[in-house]
């Protein structure tokens, strides 16, 4: 069984989710997991599916992206990606001016304590530059790192909270 | 702060004795927003006009239920609330400015929507407690004050809060999926 990612990107307009499961659909490819969404415009879609070959789901997605509004690739990946959690899941908040590197400067903080970034989104509204991430992070680090966040925030006019994640497990 | 905490009894703005002055509402990313504010002396000149500010810019924000000091530029534990009306609200203990507040029993916690003046284009899904009793200070008086709440009135309250602890609903929200671009103004 093949498991291809499959992203596709552009200008949004109504039925483009429709016309890219339609066409997987007819494939019998099996869309596993998918995250959707629109960012400043541009509908932007990842996901992963199982069934057949890459090249098939290539031609079949051209069409698509025939009138060059849509941009879309497809990659087979190693089956079973899963990465097992093992760390002690967070929620790291960041919210400041808007400028370069902000992202790039206290994710490296997380990356060095060994943390994982499982899921981040950003937004830019006016000067307000917002990013909230969830993160796994080696357990018994927490402290550690959100002292070396506060002082990467503090070195970037920025505020930051890190929160444990809490699952409400039933 | 001495004497016995007792309900709001009857307080209203008019017990300020001096009008409310409009002042503009900043917003995020302003600095004052992400600091924590002192605490105040709730019988000074300053915090009494400022409670009186506070009131008078909430009344002429439309859907503004809280306003803390730091959304009009001045660190200091001060807010005004007012969620009479609301839909949500189902204790309600009409327009009351508190200084130095703080939670002293949070329970039921819920998630829930928010959004903030000083965060206009964007609201996010926040956990909070919805059964809550705080402890603060009347302006004017400083007569120690002891409110029990829940719903809606509770969320606006650890809303105001943490402004007055440097603290925005987005150093709260659930995961990296709970905010939201705004849709509907008022």
């Amino acid at each position: 069984m093949n498991e291809l990612a499959i992203t596709v990107i552009g200008r949004d307009r109504p039925g483009i989710v429709a016309d890219v499961a339609e066409v997987l659909a007819r494939l019998g490819a099996n869309l596993t997991d998918s995250t959707m969404t629109r960012l400043r415009g541009h509908f932007a879609m990842t996901l992963i599916c199982v069934g057949p070959a890459t090249a098939e789901v290539e031609a079949a997605l051209a069409p698509l992206a025939a009138d060059g509004q849509l941009l879309a690739t497809v990659r087979a990946v190693t089956p079973d990606g899963a990465t097992p959690l093992t760390g002690e899941p967070y929620v790291l908040a960041v919210h400041g001016a808007d400028r370069m590197g902000i992202v790039a400067a206290m994710t490296r903080v997380l990356a060095d304590a060994g943390g994982n970034v499982t899921d981040l989104s950003t937004r830019l509204t006016g000067s307000l530059y917002v990013v909230v991430a969830e993160v796994e992070l080696p357990p018994g680090s927490s402290d550690e790192v959100a002292g070396r966040l506060t002082r990467t925030a503090a070195e970037l006019g920025v505020g930051v909270s890190l929160r444990p994640a809490d699952p409400d497990l039933l | 702060m001495t004497g016995e905490y007792t309900g709001l009894g009857g307080w209203a703005p008019d017990a300020l004795g001096v009008p409310g002055e409009v002042r503009p509402v900043v917003a995020a990313p302003d600095p004052v927003l992400s600091r924590p504010g002192p605490e105040v002396d709730p019988t000074s000149a300053e915090v009494v006009q400022l409670a009186a500010d506070l009131v008078a810019t909430m009344r002429v924000s439309p859907g503004c239920v809280g306003l803390a000091a730091p959304q009009v530029g001045v660190g200091a534990q001060v807010f005004a609330v007012d969620v009479t009306g609301h839909p949500k609200a189902v204790t309600v203990h009409g327009t009351f400015v508190l200084c130095n507040a703080r939670v002293v029993e949070a329970s039921r916690w819920k998630a829930g929507r928010e959004g903030c003046m000083s965060v206009p284009d964007l609201t996010g899904d926040v956990k909070r407690a919805s059964r809550l009793v705080v402890e603060g200070a009347l302006p004017g008086t400083g007569a120690p004050v002891r409110l029990v709440t829940d719903g809606f009135e509770a969320r606006a309250l650890q809303h105001e809060i943490d402004h007055c602890a440097g603290l925005l609903f987005l150093d709260r929200v659930a995961g990296a999926h709970a905010i939201y671009q705004r849709k509907v103004y008022l």
